[in-house]
């Protein structure tokens, strides 16, 4: 299960996090972003401790200005409420496994 | 790595996953190594007119992902890794992907060609941090902002005149002082009002901070190095065939497409190919689809004669 992130919720849901937070920047025009949802979840649901949390960059255009998305889909791990790795376009789950537990 | 699978296929655009649907239909349980862009170019395409069956079109993303789902349906798997390395100079061949290692009787080579980039080091750097390939997927993120298209063909101006739609500016670099794009493409560049176009000029460098912030170009008439700030830059200067992987494994043309005398088999016996990494000509969804079967019949052929 994925938490959907806004404006008005991400301070409480990523910044004032401790531990380890996945972040999925898409959108619904995104054609690679609908591949990567499903390999999001995966992860999820294999990684109990890490919060998966989604932001769509139309609906949240001050987030993605932010964090300097340029290209969609980007993921960027949280740890403490810093973004510490970010990775561009469709990754495998095994990559994102491999990218939260050499964050840990 | 203990399983030797019959049939491995590497690359997830329409060729590849159409030789999947039949291979797994014919109960061969194909792997599919779908790469780290799955379903190919069309991902980054809207809609598909010319695609027989949807007369209303159908976008291309939509399109791969029905193709998956239909591969899946048959019992294909596919996996999200990129392909390093191959081996086909002993049976089983091998593939290595970053995190395993597969064995196979027999291999469709169906990887496509990608953006043709321009091998600067802060190119990697600032990618997807305002360097781009796809007006149709990164155009929204420079509304009000001013952006760089570097080419000079058809999809350069389709590109620029795709980005003023949200960009204020749009500088369309080019290398030579006239463009090979169509007339038409060229006659709706050059009239409208926020395409400036900078001729002779080459990108010597990228510069930003956390994203682009401009770049430093070169002028090859005046030989004169510039700054020009810009938000993004995008490229528009062809594509080549995802090819270095199989470069010491099997025969490549000099621009590096696999070399087929039928457009299908290779030098390699078992090994086959399909779609545009062996077709500079037509590049089309439906051609490399039908590339995609004849290897995939090929393929079962020659599993056949192998028990």
């Amino acid at each position: 299960m994925s938490t959907q992130i806004n404006e008005t919720n991400f301070t409480q849901e990523v910044i004032n996090k401790k531990g380890l937070v996945l972040v999925d920047f898409w959108a619904v025009w995104c054609g690679p972003c609908r591949i990567l949802g499903p390999i999001i979840e995966e992860v999820g649901s294999e990684v109990k401790d890490v919060l998966i949390a989604k932001i769509n960059v139309d609906e949240n255009p001050v987030l993605a200005n932010q964090f300097g998305i340029r290209s969609i889909p980007t993921v960027i791990l949280f740890k403490d409420g810093k973004p510490v790795e970010q990775s561009v376009g469709v990754r495998s789950k095994e990559d994102f496994i491999a990218m939260i537990n050499r964050n840990r | 790595m203990d399983t030797t699978h019959n049939v491995i296929i590497i690359g997830s655009g329409p060729a590849g996953l159409t030789a999947a649907i039949y291979n797994a239909r014919a109960e061969l349980h194909p792997l599919v190594i779908a790469g780290l862009e799955p379903g190919g170019q069309l991902m980054t395409t809207s809609v598909i007119e010319n695609f027989p069956g949807f007369p209303d079109g159908i976008e291309g993303p939509v399109l791969m992902q029905n193709m998956i789902a239909q591969a899946e349906k048959f019992d294909a798997k596919l996996v999200y890794e990129n392909v390093v390395s191959v081996d086909f100079n002993q049976k089983p061949y091998k593939i290595k992907t970053p995190g395993n290692e597969y064995l196979t009787k027999s291999v469709i080579i169906s990887v496509g060609s990608k953006p043709r980039r321009l091998d600067l080091e802060s190119e990697a750097k600032y990618w997807g941090k305002g360097v781009s390939t796809c007006a149709i997927c990164d155009a929204a993120f420079y509304k009000g902002k001013v952006v760089a298209v570097i080419g000079g063909g058809d999809s350069a101006m389709e590109e620029a005149n795709t980005i003023t739609k949200f960009a204020k500016k749009v500088y369309l670099i080019h290398r030579k002082n006239e463009f090979k794009a169509s007339k038409i493409m060229q006659d709706k560049t050059f009239t409208n009002p926020k395409i400036e176009v900078i001729w002779n000029t080459v990108v010597n460098e990228i510069v930003g901070d956390m994203v682009v912030t401009g770049l430093t170009l070169f002028n090859n008439q005046t030989n004169t190095e510039s700054e020009l700030k810009v938000d993004g830059m995008f490229l528009a200067i062809g594509h080549i065939p995802s090819t270095e992987i199989f470069k010491d494994q099997i025969e490549l043309d000099e621009v590096g497409y696999i070399k087929t005398p039928d457009g299908v088999h290779t030098s390699i016996e078992g090994v086959f190919v399909a779609g545009e990494v062996a077709d500079p000509s037509y590049r089309q969804v439906i051609t490399a689809s039908g590339m995609g079967c004849k290897a995939a019949l090929e393929a079962e052929r020659y599993l056949s004669h192998l028990l």
